[in-house]
């Protein structure tokens, strides 16, 4: 049997505590109380822009970074590489990259057939590199710790730590991990790490005549990459992953995967 | 309980205190969680400097090169190929002319028909770029016979 007074005292409590606003209630982070310095925003956030509107395919961009940064250069493999699309008017895709675009490309022939050019509806380069995300599987995956994100965003692989066991080259859905043959470890591009952190860019920027790739901090109001990104209309690849990719795409085609 | 029961955990004991004197001595003392989460930030901090610490080949910056080389320098700046950084073409030169005291020449047909070879695709702007039949064009010599890679323009033919 419920009393009037019982009911009444019910309903106020209860209203009570449901208008209390969450917002009132202020939840403390221990970590954040306890390590200061490790959430403290770094003021850079590394940032690239791909002008795919701007790239010929000549590949100076491949060549220069594989003589940098020391990937044996007679190999298909190579940190950046451009790839080539070619959308037929009958809708099908070709898409090749022969030894990563590091020679340019010269032939009109895709994997050696030679195509039509009155059958090719467009057709178009898009230079690759590490999308060093906000959020990189590669990461996630590392049994060792051998790979991380260095606070000013770029993911870097730990040489003298890694095992070579190849998770992150299976989990990376860009593709742009490999093994490197010399080392016998995992090997990534770094954004030129040792250019950026000098104050130089990164031996791809420089390299390209047309300026289709720019690096930048994307925590720089005033960066020429950051404006790009906040005012200009550019996508990134595979956004459905969450991943949260750093390098944008201008002219980016639904074909381009 | 009887001796011979505890033996086994006995034997665990000291085996996780084996484990964790290796990993004492093992694990670097800067390796731990540095950046903004464990997930992404479990490393060992040196490492950072070590890739900071990788040896810069390419200077890419022409006003380095025209201090020694300003007739070269000037006649490629008034060309279409002032945007082409020396070092595309003359090879890495960070320490040059230390090491190597002598650069390369690269004057391969291969590295002008990255640009220059004829490919029908309007949307790129490799479109924009006059180009050649590589297969056709004078397929036996070399583009510097005739075009000065600083000169292009056909009055500038040899």
């Amino acid at each position: 049997m419920i009393t009037r007074r019982d009911l009444i005292k019910n309903a106020v409590t209860g209203i009570a505590g449901i208008a209390l606003p969450l917002v009132s209630v202020k939840i403390i982070n221990a970590a954040e109380t306890l390590f200061p310095d490790r959430f403290e925003k770094p003021s850079v956030l590394w940032g690239f822009v791909v002008d795919t509107l701007k790239c010929v395919g000549c590949g100076l961009c491949v060549k220069a970074c594989k003589e940098e940064n020391e990937i044996p250069y007679n190999t298909p493999i190579s940190r950046t590489w451009v790839e080539r699309y070619i959308i037929l008017k009958d809708g099908r895709v070709l898409i090749d990259s022969p030894d990563a675009a590091r020679d340019g490309y010269t032939s009109q022939k895709v994997r050696d057939t030679v195509v039509n050019p009155e059958n090719i509806a467009k057709a178009f380069f898009v230079p690759k590199l590490c999308n060093q995300c906000e959020n990189p599987p590669c990461v996630q995956v590392c049994p060792v710790g051998a790979t991380y994100k260095t606070p000013d965003g770029v993911i870097l692989v730990d040489r003298t730590w890694c095992i070579g066991c190849g998770y992150c080259i299976q989990s990376c859905p860009y593709g742009v991990r490999f093994f490197h043959p010399v080392h016998k470890v995992a090997e990534k591009c770094t954004f030129c790490y040792h250019r950026i952190t000098k104050g130089m860019k990164t031996a791809c920027v420089e390299a390209c005549p047309f300026g289709a790739r720019q690096i930048g901090n994307l925590r720089d109001r005033n960066d020429p990459v950051a404006k790009i990104i906040s005012t200009e209309r550019v996508a990134v690849l595979k956004d459905a992953y969450g991943t949260k990719p750093q390098v944008y795409y201008i002219g980016l085609d639904e074909n381009v995967r | 309980m009887k001796n011979y029961a505890l033996r086994p955990l006995y034997v665990i004991i000291c085996l996780v205190i084996v484990v964790l004197i290796i990993r004492e001595v093992y694990v670097p003392k800067d390796f731990g969680v540095h950046g903004e989460s464990y997930m992404y930030g479990w490393h060992r901090k040196g490492n950072e400097d070590e890739w900071k610490a990788f040896k810069v080949k390419y200077k890419f910056d022409n006003e380095y090169c025209k201090d020694c080389h300003s007739d070269k320098y000037d006649s490629i700046m008034q060309s279409p190929h002032a945007i082409i950084k020396c070092e595309n073409c003359h090879g890495p030169a960070f320490d040059h002319p230390t090491d190597p005291p002598k650069l390369t020449i690269d004057k391969s047909r291969g590295l002008c028909i990255r640009c220059h070879a004829s490919l029908p695709y309007p949307q790129a702007s490799r479109s924009n770029i006059r180009g050649i039949d590589p297969d056709k064009h004078n397929a036996e010599i070399e583009c510097s016979m005739c075009h000065n890679p600083h000169k292009p323009s056909l009055e500038g033919m040899k």
